[in-house]
């Protein structure tokens, strides 16, 4: 069977060797793989030579310290060691940090990343310990210092720039499509632009609407870039670690009122796969969709939702470009019916392309629409009562739970 | 032979040999010097001196490779009008002695980054007429596989990052990687080339600062051929004095015609930026060719002017003089010189014509680097949800 490629969404859901340089950590890709390989039988596949080539990698043996607990416990991301407690800014900050240990070309580039400590403190003391060179404080030109980071980039070196919150990189948005997105394409594969863009976007407490600006719509578009989003310290760190060491450029989408969760993690190195997407809750009736800080909203929803009868499966599909479609696709197959819950405008979202992609690849496996709830598509309002009214309720994810299993 | 006919230019009796050795080559390193047309014009620094120490194999060198330029250009003219080029075709013709000029005053180490303007730059760089016109055809054989076109020539080996559509991009991208040079302690520059129309980009100014703020060896060059598209420049900027417009960053204002200028200029600048910093240079040069292929040139100035800056600032033809007044070469020599790179490049568009297209694989190649990972599965693994035609 052989369908015309369908494009980055439909034919990227399974590609963890993708994100990770197999040289330098091939233990999670071949762990999580292998817990797969538990859960799904892979009976007499066809018998073409990526699949068999495939069950070849997963018959190797389990490396230790990998990302072991994960794939298997639902929500709790701590391995069977004690680990440390922390928030998930400071994950961010201990990512970077043993990210920068490991390899000089490393750099963090970004307005007040160095003396300041950083506006949400994940860059604090990195000034101090690894000097200027390296954690660079710019001056307010996003269009010129991403661009510096991309060009640093092209002949080596590891920039990771931050954006003091997503919205300016609006500015930079000619060299992030143009330059960081294409340029491996153009040069034909001379260059590759191993940079992280990362910054805190979503709507916070009141800040008004240009600072509330959630851009994963913007970029989900622009070709030979990956999007992820965190949620937790444990991801947080974990996504940090992963961004930095792929030679793609990735985009890490953070929260501004996630940044003081706080969550135990393990205390040995691990790293979350780029492309792959966490479950949260393993459940029957109902595969809820949800990324970043929606996935609280979905939880606190899932609580009264329990005590209903109903059994939602929660995933956070942590990967934004490219989807998930692996996990996403058995998730449908389990339960028929989804439900999409995002920070991000209905129009042209997030959630319009996964219901897209999902309607697309597996229709006859819905008993019901894709459902999707996502923000209303106004400038983020002041007022405080607006302003929650522009995101998605816990309410609103129960009724429309309600709704779709009729 | 060459050798000997070159070195003794009062032995006659070796010239009527140069007829079987018509390859103008030299080993001659005697030192010649060379008066720059014009004086410098600086901004904030002491101009360097008129006097450019060359040698007959510089000269010569430079002669040849202008004029593989020109004919490179004028090439890519007929080819587009064959309709063997497609999109856009921006031509250098008029400008090499900036090219060249840069050339020879710095390494392989030293980075160049231009806009779109890149064909001759790219053949500057080390890059073969064979890359060129199967790249510029969309050929498999080209520098970037045919997928990225005139405007994305780039050779990582010769540190020649391109090639970049979006004028003014490429700007920060080249301080980016003059800060990578400075961050691993390289000594070596980066020249960010840009033209009189993208000097008015905000990015550029932005990018100066912080280039001068970190101490970057960043050079920026002005390509001042005088016109935006069809903008001319007293139209587009309120200071057409793009060297000063640094302000606190010291400038040099050159003349783009004599590749000797720019030679001592490109050399001066290295100097200044790996010492103090990042330098602009204007280069006052002139496109003989529209715009692009589509834009006839002559709308927007006159074919007098045109004509009249070919006759007085050539710069082949100011290499063909001194080539001629120092003896190094006869004009017949010149001429079939001339005739071989003719043929050089002929030939080089035959081969590149007979070069495939790419495969249509190549569509989805190179987007990420270990590409899709197309071994993509249906839900339950037991069907191949896609595969490439």
């Amino acid at each position: 069977m052989s369908a015309i490629l369908q494009g980055a969404g439909a034919a990227t859901a399974l590609s963890p060797f993708n994100s990770i340089d197999s040289n330098k950590l091939v233990a999670p890709s071949r762990s999580s793989l292998s817990v797969r390989s538990k859960r799904y039988i892979v009976a007499g596949s066809d018998s073409k030579s990526f699949g068999s080539s495939l069950i070849v990698r997963r018959s190797e043996p389990l490396i230790p310290n990998a990302v072991a607990a994960k794939a298997d416990t639902a929500a709790s991301s701590t391995s069977s060691k004690p680990g440390h407690e922390l928030l998930l800014f400071e994950a961010l900050q201990e990512g970077l940090e043993e990210e920068m240990d490991r390899d000089p070309h490393v750099c963090v580039m970004g307005e007040d990343v160095g003396h300041y400590g950083g506006s949400y403190k994940v860059t604090k003391g990195l000034a101090d310990k690894f000097g200027d060179l390296r954690v660079l404080d710019t001056p307010i030109c996003e269009n010129a210092f991403t661009g510096m980071g991309i060009g640093a980039a092209m002949t080596g070196l590891r920039p990771v720039i931050e954006g003091m919150n997503m919205g300016f990189l609006l500015l930079a948005f000619n060299q992030i499509s143009n330059n960081c997105g294409m340029l491996h394409y153009t040069s034909g594969g001379q260059f590759t632009i191993p940079v992280v863009i990362r910054g805190p976007g979503g709507v916070g407490r009141q800040l008004g609407a240009e600072h509330s600006q959630r851009l994963e719509s913007y970029f989900q578009s622009i070709p030979g870039i990956q999007m992820v989003a965190c949620s937790t310290p444990y991801n947080a760190k974990g996504l940090m670690k992963a961004a930095i060491r792929s030679e793609n450029p990735v985009i890490l989408f953070e929260h501004v009122l996630l940044y003081n969760l706080k969550e135990t993690i393990p205390d040995e190195e691990y790293i979350c796969n780029l492309e792959e997407a966490e479950m949260v809750r393993p459940g029957e009736h109902i595969t809820i969709l949800t990324y970043s800080r929606m996935r609280y909203h979905v939880m606190q929803a899932a609580k009264t939702l329990v005590n209903k009868g109903y059994d939602p499966e929660v995933i956070d599909i942590r990967s934004l470009k490219p989807f998930d479609l692996y996990t996403i696709g058995n998730s449908v197959k389990k339960t028929h019916r989804v439900l999409i819950v995002e920070e991000c405008m209905r129009t042209g979202g997030i959630g319009a392309s996964l219901t897209a992609a999902i309607n697309e690849n597996f229709h006859d496996f819905l008993d019901a629409p894709v459902m999707c709830l996502s923000s209303q598509d106004v400038p983020t309002p002041y007022a405080g009562t607006l302003e929650e009214w522009t995101v998605v309720q816990p309410a609103q994810i129960v009724t429309a739970v309600e709704q779709l299993c009729q | 032979m060459a050798l000997s006919r070159l070195t003794s230019r009062s032995n006659i009796i070796t010239r009527p040999f140069s007829a079987a050795f018509s390859r103008l080559i030299s080993t001659d390193t005697t030192p010649i010097t060379i008066e720059t047309s014009l004086p410098f014009t600086a901004h904030l620094c002491d101009p360097p001196s008129r006097s450019v120490e060359s040698s007959s194999q510089e000269l010569l060198d430079f002669y040849r490779t202008m004029a593989l330029m020109r004919r490179m250009e004028i090439a890519a003219d007929s080819l587009y009008k064959a309709k063997l080029i497609r999109g856009f075709c921006h031509l250098y013709d008029g400008q090499e002695a900036v090219a060249i000029g840069m050339e020879a005053a710095i390494t392989k180490k030293d980075a160049i980054i231009t806009a779109y303007r890149d064909h001759c730059i790219f053949l500057g760089r080390g890059g073969s007429l064979h890359e060129v016109f199967s790249e510029l055809m969309g050929r498999q054989a080209g520098c970037s596989k045919g997928k990225g076109g005139s405007m994305h020539f780039y050779k990582k080996e010769s540190s020649f990052y391109g090639g970049h559509g979006i004028v003014g991009a490429q700007v920060p991208l080249g301080c980016g990687i003059a800060f990578a040079q400075k961050y691993n302690k390289e000594e070596a520059v980066t020249f960010a080339l840009y033209g009189d129309g993208a000097a008015n980009q905000g990015q550029l100014f932005e990018a100066l600062n912080i280039s001068a703020l970190w101490d970057l060896p960043a050079i920026l060059v002005c390509e001042n051929n005088h016109y935006g598209m069809g903008t001319a420049e007293w139209r587009a900027s309120k200071s057409p004095s793009y060297y000063k417009r640094g302000d606190y960053v010291p400038g040099l204002k050159v003349d783009g015609m004599d590749a000797f200028a720019v030679k001592q200029a490109c050399k001066f600048a290295k100097q200044h930026a790996l010492e103090k910093g990042p330098i602009i240079l204007e280069m006052d040069t002139y496109r003989y060719h529209g715009h692009s292929m589509s834009d006839p040139g002559s709308t927007y100035r006159t074919r007098d002017e045109i004509s009249g800056v070919r006759q007085e600032r050539d710069p082949i033809e100011r290499i063909k003089k001194l080539v001629l007044s120092h003896d190094l070469a006869t004009e017949k020599e010149l001429k079939d010189t001339e005739k071989e790179i003719r043929k050089e490049v002929d030939d080089a568009i035959a081969k590149a014509k007979d070069c495939p297209m790419p495969e249509p694989s190549e569509l989805f190649t190179n987007v990420y680097v270990k590409g899709f990972g197309t071994e993509s599965f249906g839900p339950d693994r037991k069907e191949f949800k896609a595969s490439l035609p």
